[in-house]
């Protein structure tokens, strides 16, 4: 019997159960406002907060993203490399760079973060039912955003330039040593440098392209 | 006279040259145009049967698509290549969901006794009548200690806050699961999809009418109270459910990682997860940009900034000035200074009926009419307590007034069921409140006449408010003017 349910519906029966139980908890929860003939507003923010996360601002947000990583160093390798080599690796002239990615990325999330949170107050719109409720303007929110802005991005940069700066120290402490070796050892005559090959006429067919690819050459 | 050559003879040889070269030339000529439209003729027909060989492979694709649609998903986010985060996988999603199984919890019993603390039981204080059967936990919202509601709900809101990075980044990390292929595999799937609604949805049906709500915006077409519990119970339904069903998957995917090893493990070491049954993990990962501990710090780290945004509102003292976006928060660091939720002047308050023609009635037994004068001559008590607003913040004060006790023996009535305060203001929600028996007779609870020192602003309710120890901040009834004593409620 229990194989058989198992069968049709595809799990246990007390899967069946407790999934019914819990329609039944909800489906409680708005009865009121089913009867009520008020569902339809109801029912519209539920679906409309999932498809306004999912389907619009997931998207936005991987767009936003990947255009960043775009315009930084070592794109095509990261996206190409499917292991773990290093992705936020830049080689620069100091030698290997921290990537900026994550030191632009996290001020920006935090503080569009911090924008989703508020946005009523930050951009004014509930300055209609706020003003009556407190006496308060909702002018002072937008100044104290733009500043918790400034301030992560300069935390960021402060942060980047340090990092920069160690890893460049790293750096110049690992060739120490090595150029130390390169120096040839006391009373050894330096291996004299070879002067560059003289340069002679080429031999042959000429390289440049001729467009019946050299049948009707004859040399002079 | 051969071999000698004269003029006549070089000019028919130079003729005879010139005519050779232009024959070579013309030979040259024709044997390049041949050449070119034999490559012509050559590339033409490739490209004819390249694109008969792509219609085939189109043709058989569509078939196999039709015959078997379960291996052929539309090409989009229902492929799994699409998806190429290398921090996808079961053990990220388990931290996470780790974290939301206690957040949230916290967060449904700090509602669900917020809601307790309204009293919804006494006639009068219901926002939400049709709630029937919800109400089987509610219990008489007591009166000590009378720092319970304010601790409640600055917990209920400020945690609220902390989880909205949480959830956002569970939901990041499950996203390929909307778009898993094929979409309906068996009744089960399609009603464990369906419970998914209620979780996710309500969720973010949750927190987006609690956060527009702390901030005064109503543009939802529902009443707050309403919206917010029956979504509640929507949302726990649905949590409870998803909770049962992928607990074991959750212990599982805990198990399959060392967190103290990834707390440990930087960019240049971070690698994909091991694949597992709910296909999770990229199929075809790009290169990290973050480790793991990385992500996990983002996201705490957001956490943390949006809650301490707020908490100082609710903590008080030298906290306050943190607060830069509570809705009252830095407003109340002028000292002495309650923030105000609904000013004298938005209810339309006038001289006249705050002025000398101000009678406060009692009604129990027999009906008593005080004036003002007749109120301040009757024996004062101070209090210190605190206003706890549902939106977050919690102010303290000193206030100074009439108990209610003694306002019960006066109407005749010294222990009444249940008193029903009512105030100047004409409309609203919480123009009268209902208090209940042990609310009315505790001697911390009195009719106020000053605070801090100083006579009732009119925005604090001028001439006289109710202040109830850990009573919800609307329950302090403001511009009262009259009180009805019950036998029974």
């Amino acid at each position: 019997m229990i194989r058989w349910i198992r069968r049709w519906y595809g799990a246990n029966p007390l899967h069946l159960l407790a999934l019914l139980a819990a329609f039944a908890l909800a489906g409680y929860a708005v009865h009121d406002v089913v009867a009520a003939g008020q569902w339809r507003g109801f029912a519209e923010w539920f679906v409309i907060a999932i498809i306004g996360h999912d389907l619009l601002l997931f998207p936005l947000y991987s767009l936003a993203d990947l255009s960043v990583q775009r315009l930084l160093p070592g794109w095509a390798s990261r996206r190409r490399s499917g292991s773990a080599a290093p992705g936020g690796r830049a080689v620069g002239p100091a030698g290997l760079r921290p990537s900026a990615l994550n030191y632009i990325r996290i001020p920006v999330m935090f503080s569009l973060l911090v924008l989703m949170a508020f946005f009523p107050l930050i951009l004014g719109l509930s300055q209609g039912f706020y003003h009556p409720a407190s006496g308060l303007g909702t002018q002072p929110y937008l100044w104290r955003w733009l500043g918790v802005t400034g301030v992560m991005f300069a935390i960021s940069a402060i942060a980047y330039a340090w990092r920069t700066r160690r890893a460049a120290a790293r750096s110049r402490r690992a060739e120490g040593p090595g150029r130390r070796q390169e120096r040839p050892a006391a009373g050894a005559v330096a291996a004299p440098r070879t002067m560059p090959a003289p340069v002679s006429p080429p031999a042959g067919p000429p390289h440049w392209p001729m467009p019946d690819g050299g049948a009707s050459y004859r040399p002079r | 006279m051969a071999g000698i050559r004269g003029p006549r003879q070089d000019d028919a040889a130079r003729t005879r040259r010139t005519a050779e070269q232009h024959n070579d030339a013309r030979r040259a000529r024709r044997t390049a145009r041949q050449q070119r439209a034999a490559r012509r003729r050559r590339a033409l027909a490739a490209s004819a049967a390249a694109e008969r060989a792509r219609a085939a492979a189109v043709l058989r694709r569509a078939t196999q698509a039709a015959r078997h649609p379960a291996d052929h998903p539309p090409p989009g986010p229902f492929r799994p290549g699409t998806w190429r985060s290398p921090l996808r996988g079961l053990w990220l999603t388990s931290v996470l969901a780790l974290v939301l199984l206690v957040g949230l919890t916290i967060l449904a019993v700090t509602g669900l006794l917020s809601y307790a603390a309204y009293d919804p039981l006494l006639p009068g204080n219901d926002q939400t009548p049709g709630a029937g059967l919800l109400h089987f936990y509610l219990f008489s919202w007591p009166t000590h200690p009378s720092w319970l509601y304010r601790v409640d709900q600055g917990v209920h809101i400020t945690l609220g806050l902390a989880l909205l990075p949480v959830v956002l980044a569970k939901l990041w990390s499950v996203l390929p699961r909307l778009f898993a292929w094929p979409p309906v595999r068996s009744l089960a799937q399609i009603l464990e999809r369906v419970s998914l609604i209620m979780v996710v949805g309500g969720v973010l049906f949750e927190f987006a009418t609690g956060i527009l709500n702390i901030q005064d915006y109503y543009v939802f077409p529902f009443s707050f109270y309403t919206a917010h519990l029956y979504g509640a119970w929507v949302f726990i339904a649905g949590l409870v459910i998803h909770v049962t069903l992928k607990f074991p998957r959750m212990v599982r995917g805990l198990r399959s990682r060392s967190l103290r090893r990834e707390l440990r493990t930087p960019l240049a070491r971070t690698e994909p997860e091991a694949p597992d049954p709910g296909g999770l993990r990229a199929s075809r990962p790009a290169a990290p940009t973050m480790s793991r501990r990385g992500l996990l710090a983002t996201v705490g780290g957001a956490s943390l900034t949006l809650a301490g945004l707020v908490v100082g509102q609710s903590i008080g003292g030298l906290a306050r000035r943190t607060s830069l976006f509570g809705p009252r928060g830095l407003s109340a660091t002028a000292p002495h200074y309650l923030p105000v939720n609904r000013t004298a002047k938005s209810v339309k308050l006038t001289a006249a009926e705050v002025g000398p023609a101000y009678r406060l009635t009692l009604i129990g037994a027999r009906t008593v009419s005080l004036t003002r004068e007749e109120l301040l001559a009757l024996p004062q008590h101070a209090v210190e307590l605190p206003i706890a607003c549902v939106e977050g913040w919690s102010y303290s004060c000193r206030w100074t007034g009439v108990r209610l006790a003694d306002l019960a023996r006066l109407a005749g009535r010294p222990s009444p069921a249940a008193a029903l305060v009512e105030s100047i203001q004409a409309r609203g929600s919480f123009r009268a409140a209902t208090l209940s028996g042990a609310q009315v007779t505790d001697p911390q609870a009195l009719l106020a006449v000053t605070m801090n020192g100083r006579v009732l602003p009119w925005d604090h309710g001028y001439p006289a408010r109710t202040i109830i120890p850990n009573a919800p901040g609307v329950h302090n009834t403001k511009w009262v003017n009259k009180i009805t004593f019950m036998q029974q409620a």
